[in-house]
């Protein structure tokens, strides 16, 4: 009866540990072995990998406020390219002189003919400062943009248009030339990170560990919160929100820990896929984007944390596998594997597949359909 | 951040012997008044009946005492001290005001035993929440409030799989948890069957003069039967219409008049 967080099964953590393990193995794979051996792993699909482990802790940071806490955004892709632009600044100042026009600014200040970085470049050729902006600026948008929105008790498919109408404020923003963030082009053709080459192996490699030990890092930690008395009080929001309120809580400051929380991981998850992509452009603020990241939730399983980065890896590895092979599909296949997903699996992959189920304790295979379903059964 | 909002006030003043004033409440929705002028006042550990026909004013009423609806006019007060006008819902229930919906309102998704650990009364902002704990004293408590809803066994069950009457009680149960000094019962028999609503009149009797409570209710069956010799109340177009004993209420002429029809 007590509530000691179990975070996962005694399968659960095995499983847990046997990913982790094989994913932490396959770099050397890549280092190791020579192109022509059978199990050499190629940078391609390393950096294919490290890329979708950052959409996957973006799900992660989504299935905190929809999944647990019913506060659907459909504009979480600011946030992960605020953590990206962020990260990206410190690249473009590590290039140095080797731009195109050969000077210390980026190339497109020197096109728009600046003389000197605007105020908000100040210390970012440090990389420490770098990784506070990734946290500090998205993480600072999300609290006053949160706190005005709960306050004023916005809630359902208001706040998730607001949110939808945020982020492409912001791409218009950013794509304004004079804004000084690239425009169009965005941040691109870095150079180094920390004084590393940034596309040797050694460098990706080193990347593509730092993405995984994150990964798993902020696993743990949203378990361990959704397992927690905080944790039920989220999901108290989610259900019955007045009744919260007359038991003497405040939902606001739980939505406000929870929606900051979940931007600042969305952050972190746009700073390490700027250096493994190579570029951040505008366009990764297009609501189309953020969408994406909520069906990725929803076909792996809201309310699970394993079911979005599952989810992630799938929806991804079909439109890297489509976009190549029928690039003209891969809309039509995404649209039909959210309907069919919505009509047939409406609690994802994890809540539909009974073995993926058993690797979280039973007072976490809870979900938001859960009751209709039992009552039905 | 907003949490010092909720600063912990010591226990509510009650040196009057009232716990709960209320004094010509006006509420206006668009020029209707649900409630026109109304006073009210509970004593310590009283247990008072509030009945009156539909649109009488009863919900509004629990609306402005709880917090949820702002008076157009007048006061209200809880003990001496606390000016319910003022304060936001969750700094209401923490004062110690628990409210009962007319719909059981439960966390449906949780269970009957984590129903009640949201419900206990504690710290409750959020980083003590992050680091809760149960104490074997505070399970020892939960425990005894489950015996008490007459819900032992179904501990682990999930709120939303119980009965209509069983979320009723879970629902008191969590009030209980709150141990608030006031507690408001919006009908709490509503779609009750005979036995349940009997076994909720025991829990009331139960419950009489360790909290204040003040019920809302339709079913006169059930209000001769918990107000015993105490005070009833009738609400009319948003106003007192009659107060007394229920004998003397029932007997009373504009009473028979307001539920009868002219």
């Amino acid at each position: 009866m007590n509530h000691t967080p179990v975070l996962f099964t005694a399968r659960g953590w095995l499983v847990l540990a046997i990913c982790v393990l094989a994913a932490a193995l396959l770099p050397a794979l890549h280092l190791a072995l020579p192109a022509s051996h059978p199990l050499h792993v190629s940078g391609y699909l390393l950096g294919l990998i490290g890329k979708f482990m950052c959409y996957a802790l973006a799900a992660l940071a989504l299935d905190l406020v929809w999944g647990y806490t019913g506060i659907l955004s459909l504009g979480h892709g600011v946030f992960f390219a605020l953590g990206a632009y962020a990260h990206g600044m410190y690249l473009m100042r590590a290039i140095g002189t080797e731009g195109s026009y050969g000077s210390r600014l980026p190339d497109f200040m020197v096109f728009l003919d600046w003389k000197d970085y605007p105020w908000y470049w100040a210390f970012t050729d440090h990389f420490a400062y770098c990784l506070l902006l990734v946290v500090l600026a998205p993480g600072l948008l999300a609290f006053v943009f949160g706190y005005f929105a709960f306050r004023s008790r916005i809630k359902g498919v208001y706040f998730s248009i607001i949110t939808q109408a945020m982020t492409y404020a912001f791409m218009l923003l950013f794509f304004r030339n004079d804004t000084g963030f690239g425009g169009n082009n965005g941040f691109t053709d870095f150079k180094r990170i920390l004084g590393h080459a940034i596309t040797a192996p050694g460098t990706r490699v080193a990347l593509y560990l730092a993405t995984l030990a994150t990964l798993a890092g902020a696993l743990l930690l949203c378990r361990w919160i959704v397992g927690s008395k905080l944790g039920r009080v989220l999901q108290g929001v989610r259900d019955a929100e007045s009744r919260l309120m007359f038991i003497g809580y405040n939902p606001l400051s739980f939505k406000l820990f929870v929606w900051t929380l979940s931007a600042v991981l969305c952050a972190i998850a746009g700073a390490l896929y700027v250096p493994q992509v190579g570029i951040i452009n505008p366009s990764e603020m297009s609501p189309s984007n953020s969408i994406e990241m909520v069906i990725w939730v929803a076909i792996g399983g809201r309310g699970t944390l394993i079911g979005p980065i599952l989810g992630a890896f799938v929806v991804n590895g079909l439109k890297s596998w489509l976009t190549a092979a029928f690039p003209e599909l891969w809309l039509f296949a995404l649209g039909l594997l959210f309907i069919l997903v919505t009509l047939f699996m409406r609690r994802g992959i994890v809540g539909t597949l009974p073995g993926l189920a058993r690797l979280l304790p039973r007072s976490a295979r809870r979900q938001p359909d859960a009751i209709k379903e039992e009552e039905t059964a | 951040m907003t949490d010092a909002m909720v600063t912990r006030r010591p226990g509510v003043d009650t040196t009057h012997g009232a716990i709960l004033y209320l004094e010509d409440i006006t509420v206006s929705f668009d020029g209707f008044r649900a409630l026109n002028k109304l006073n009210l006042d509970i004593s310590v550990g009283e247990l008072r009946c509030i009945i009156g026909p539909n649109g009488a004013g009863k919900t509004t009423m629990m609306d402005v005492i709880t917090g949820k609806t702002r008076p157009t006019a007048g006061s209200a007060w809880f003990g001496q001290s606390h000016d319910l006008a003022q304060m936001t819902e969750y700094a209401i229930a923490h004062a110690g005001i628990g409210r009962k919906f007319q719909r059981p309102t439960v966390f449906e998704q949780h269970t009957v035993f984590e129903n009640l650990e949201l419900a206990m009364k504690m710290d409750k902002r959020v980083r003590p929440t992050l680091f809760a704990r149960l104490s074997g004293e505070q399970q020892d408590r939960i425990a005894a409030i489950v015996r008490m809803i007459r819900l032992h066994g179904h501990e682990t069950r999930l709120a939303g799989l119980l009965s209509h009457g069983q979320k009723q009680w879970l629902e008191i149960g969590m009030l209980l948890m709150q141990e608030p000094q006031l507690i408001l019962l919006d009908e709490p028999v509503a779609g009750m069957s005979d036995a349940e609503t009997a076994r909720t009149a025991e829990l009331l009797n139960e419950l009489r003069g360790k909290h204040s409570i003040v019920v809302v209710e339709h079913d006169m069956g059930f209000v001769t039967e918990i107000a015993q010799q105490g005070k009833v109340t009738v609400l009319h177009e948003g106003a007192v219409l009659a107060e007394g004993r229920m004998d003397e209420v029932q007997a009373n002429d504009r009473v028979i008049e307001v539920y009868l029809g002219r």
